[in-house]
């Protein structure tokens, strides 16, 4: 699929279906929908070799809405159908859409597995930190205490951290956006493509009915720039309004400083995001009050992909018994003749 | 003393021993060489679950049953001839089964204190006489005397211990004149890194075979002639193996790329490890994280035009349901085998049962028809997985293949096919003629056949979306509409029936007519066969119709039931196809309904059927 075989010039209404979109009015699909099909024609990749493969959830209608080849498929299996697609055609560009009930609940045995067969499909995980399908119910991404229709005394299960999962489970690029940031979004989105591996993307979604406002400290103007810490491969880790605050590394511990008196620009950590430490030390801020939560690439690095490991063994297995038939196969070992 | 040979139709061997005395291997070993001899036969391995039960247990006992005869036989056989006890709780466990007059050959050196303890026996029956009323009971030092034939080979005790079993074949090899030769040629090559112990074995099947030849303990060899099979060239084959072959076959027919997804179990890993060889063949094998993951990998495949097959017994069933329900709203070609295993729950993975017949046909939410057959001999397992692809293919439909626990590892005389002569599979993918008005329709369906056309990721201007939620018919968009949902149940009900119309006509064995029509399917078709073969030398008017696609079920099937005063149905479960039969067609049929974990007999099905027409 090299770029210069596209022919064609796409626009976002290539990649838009005639199906009517279905989401709450106000929902963030809206806006990962719309990035996703203006970036698109960007990928330089042709349509018809573009798949995305969902599971059940809100997110996961996500497929109808594109004019891609796409199957919406069932609760939670969705990063096992789209190992099938890759490893059927291993041309093709696929692209796993799911959210944190999908992709961390009852699916979270293949999430894992994907991660760490490290097969070449980019999954978006939609994270509402609830459950909008089914009306509302706690997700195992939200906080302790969550009062919902099934908790009305309040959750007691510990979130998961998306991110942390994913590291844990031997991904090769992990990263987080939000629905807010178009730009941001574009980017993270071209970036998973670029990626050759599992691109695990985080994105923070509001659901707008029932957990309005999640991500809201993350978003709002007059408080995001001192929540939000946006990484940039190579540069410190700095944040605020004034860019006077940093995080700084004492010892193991990663601490919060303000830029000035006691520390200058140099004491503060510079993102990498071929080292897994600093990776693990990023995605644990999330959740977590006395840091901003880290958007952007926390981890990318390039490894073997399954597909190209099982396409080698066939070549590997042909080249040394010769490409075989059946009927080789079916003429072997002791036969008599009756006559 | 000189040695007589006797001349015998048919004989059934079974060797017994604990997990670790390689009686799995002993029994392919005979197996393998009774093949080559051009007898027919049939096997029955019967293996604990336990990998390694407590050494001498009851429960680590495994067995091989092995018939073989000079006519075309149907069955592992009933009660063996000839036992071979490796050990006490070998003696304990299968001594029962032995017709009186048969004959036991035990390893008297593992007839210790411990291990007649172990076994429940108070004392040794090699010394208490109370076998020697009803059998033949041959004690051999078999322990003893590979420790004399290897003692210079300077391995350990424990090393050369373990080559009794070879002894044992070696003296089974003599009383049944067959040669050592091929098996070893077989141990050259199993032990190529080994040859102290390729010597060992060898020296261990010697003396098996010499100590038959000039002790004066065995005075008479039998023969068994060869059979008389139909003209061509044969292999032993085993029914995983076959079924493997089957779907390779299938995926070559049809040059659509065979992808295999699946998660191991007991009795269907095989089948994994089969496919896994065959790279060469381009056949991609993924071991799946778990039995939902193998089919859902196996669908993807499907969505984007391989030929997709998983593999499992009934609990990766149960686990795969609603996936198969996706396969049938998607309307994408998938074969689904199930070797079925005593159940429920994790039950008795390694015995046999046809227990999930109505898993296989209702086991799912909704109305999810899907096709069903069932193999009927190990080497048919080869033609039912040939079949279910070149069905599945055909009619864009999941299709459902159940084998079972004795059909996998069983394994039968199988003449060499050329799989020129095997039906064409013919893959025509979507093209432009789905399209109406710039849009690609996946739901306008073959009107003969009402499959819909398979448009696959990377083929231009066919882009489209499919999924769970139920179906707009032609346009295939998202649809609710009750009138849209009655007809697409309809529809796809009768897409599986019309399957019926290539079916052809039902073949029965016997008359047409008379007292009594003996229904099988799957694995009970050779007992039932036997059964009928015997009923009928004692001019029984019975007669044997066995049934391969249970869904559709053969449209004739109401016209030949009716021709019969009674029908019975010997199945080991407790009466499910009987079930659907009665419901049918309104026929009284009376099941044979033994669920004990191991194969049916003939002589079961005799006195079923004697019970009912005197």
């Amino acid at each position: 699929m090299s770029e210069a075989k596209v022919k064609k010039t796409y626009t976002k209404q290539d990649f838009t279906s005639d199906q009517a979109v279905r989401w709450c009015p106000g929902c963030g699909d809206y806006a990962i929908l719309a990035q996703t099909q203006k970036v698109f024609p960007d990928l330089g990749v042709d349509k018809e070799n573009l798949v995305f493969i969902s599971g059940i959830g809100c997110s996961s209608r996500f497929p109808y809405y594109m004019d891609t080849y796409g199957f919406h498929t069932i609760h939670g299996r969705a990063p096992a159908i789209a190992s099938g697609v890759k490893l059927a055609n291993p041309d093709l560009s696929v692209w796993v859409v799911t959210g944190d009930g999908d992709g961390l609940s009852i699916g979270g045995n293949h999430t894992i597995h994907l991660l760490r067969r490290n097969l070449d499909i980019n999954v978006m995980l939609f994270n509402n930190r609830i459950y909008g399908l089914t009306k509302g119910q706690y997700s195992p991404t939200s906080e302790v205490g969550k009062v919902t229709k099934s908790t009305p005394m309040g959750s007691l299960d510990r979130p998961f951290n998306p991110l942390t999962l994913a590291l844990g489970a031997g991904a090769t690029f992990v990263s987080r956006t939000i629905d807010k940031e178009t730009k941001h979004l574009q980017e993270m989105i071209k970036k998973s493509h670029v990626h050759k591996g599992t691109s695990f993307m985080e994105i923070y979604q509001n659901c707008n009915i029932f957990n309005d406002g999640a991500f809201s400290s993350l978003t709002d103007k007059e408080t995001k720039s001192d929540t939000v810490l946006w990484l940039e491969n190579n540069s410190p880790m700095v944040f605020g309004a004034e860019k006077n605050k940093g995080i700084r590394l004492d010892g193991n511990v990663p601490k919060v400083v303000k830029i000035g008196d006691k520390w200058s620009i140099d004491d503060i950590l510079v993102h990498d995001e071929s080292d897994y430490v600093i990776a693990s030390l990023l995605s644990n801020m999330t959740y977590n009050e006395d840091f901003p939560d880290p958007i952007g690439v926390l981890y990318a690095i390039e490894d073997t992909t399954y597909e190209d490991m099982m396409v080698n063994q066939i070549k590997e297995a042909t080249k040394k018994k010769a490409k075989g038939t059946i009927q080789d196969i079916i003429n072997a070992g002791d036969t008599w003749v009756v006559k | 003393m000189s040695k007589t040979t006797k001349k015998v139709d048919e004989v059934v061997i079974r060797f017994a021993g604990d997990s670790g005395d390689g009686m799995q291997l002993t029994g392919g070993r005979f197996t393998e060489t009774t093949a080559i001899v051009g007898n027919d036969l049939s096997t029955l391995p019967d293996f604990p679950a336990e990998i390694r039960a407590p050494a001498g247990s009851l429960a680590g006992v495994s067995a091989f049953q092995i018939k073989f005869s000079s006519r075309d036989i149907h069955t592992p056989g009933d009660a063996p001839d000839i036992l071979v006890a490796m050990n006490p709780a070998a003696l304990k466990a299968h001594q029962k089964e032995i017709l009186p007059g048969g004959t036991i050959i035990c390893n008297t050196n593992a007839f210790t204190p411990k291990n007649l303890k172990l076994a429940g026996y108070e004392t040794n029956p090699l010394e208490d006489k109370t076998l020697d009323d009803h059998y033949t009971v041959y004690s051999v030092e078999m322990s003893k005397m590979v420790a004399l034939a290897c003692e210079d080979l300077g391995l350990t005790p424990k090393l050369v211990d373990r080559t009794k079993n070879f002894f044992a074949l070696g003296l089974l090899f003599w009383i049944y004149d067959r040669p050592t030769q091929p098996t070893k040629d077989w141990l050259a090559i199993k032990f190529s890194k080994k040859p102290e112990l390729v010597e060992a074995n060898v020296r261990a099947m010697d003396a098996g075979y010499n100590y038959g030849e000039t002790t004066e303990i065995f005075t008479t060899r039998y023969t068994v002639d060869k059979a008389s099979l139909p003209p061509g060239t044969y292999r032993n084959v085993v029914g995983n193996y076959a079924l493997s072959m089957g779907l390779a076959a299938a995926a070559e027919k049809s040059k659509l790329q065979l992808f295999y997804g699946g998660y191991p179990i007991t009795p269907a890993s095989d089948i994994l490890h089969t496919l896994s060889a065959w790279k060469h063949l381009g056949i991609k094998t993924f071991q799946a994280e778990d039995e939902i993951a193998g089919i859902t990998a196996v669908l993807g495949a499907a969505f984007t035009g391989s030929l997709g097959v998983t593999a499992t017994s009934g609990p990766g069933i149960s686990l795969k349901g609603e996936s198969m329900g996706l396969a049938v709203m998607a309307e994408l070609p998938l074969v689904i085998i199930n070797v079925q295993r005593g159940g429920p729950s994790t039950g008795l993975p390694t015995k046999t049962e046809q227990s999930d017949l109505l898993q296989a046909m209702y086991g799912r939410n909704g109305e999810a028809p899907m096709p069903v057959l069932a193999s009927s001999t190990p080497g048919d397992c080869f033609y039912a997985a040939y079949e279910a692809c070149r069905i599945a293919i055909k009619y864009m439909t999941p299709v459902m293949l159940l084998t079972d626990g004795y059909l996998a590892n069983g394994s039968e005389p199988w003449q060499v096919p050329n799989i020129d002569d095997l039906e064409s599979i013919d893959v025509k993918f979507a093209d432009k003629s789905s399209v109406v008005d710039g849009q690609f329709m996946p739901y306008l369906r073959n009107k003969k056949t009402l499959a819909r056309p398979w448009a696959i990721p990377g083929m231009k201007d066919l882009e489209h979306r499919i999924g769970g939620i139920e179906k707009e018919d032609v346009t295939g968009n998202v649809n609710y509409e009750p009138d849209n949902h009655h007809h697409m149940v309809k529809t796809r009900a009768k897409k599986v029936e019309s399957i019926a119309d290539e079916l052809g006509k039902s073949e029965i064995f016997g008359n047409k007519n008379g007292d009594l029509l003996i229904l099988s399917w799957g694995g009970t078709r050779g007992a039932c066969r036997s059964a009928v073969e015997a009923l009928r030398a004692k001019k029984k008017k019975v007669s044997h119709l066995h049934i391969r696609w249970i869904n559709p079920l053969p449209k004739d099937l109401a016209e030949i039931l009716i021709k019969f005063k009674n029908v019975l149905m010997p199945e080991i479960n407790s009466g499910q196809l009987s079930k659907i039969i009665r419901a049918e067609f309104l026929v009284d049929v009376k099941g044979l309904n033994l669920v004990r974990g191991k194969p049916i007999s003939s002589a079961d099905i005799q006195q079923a059927a004697n019970s009912l027409i005197g």
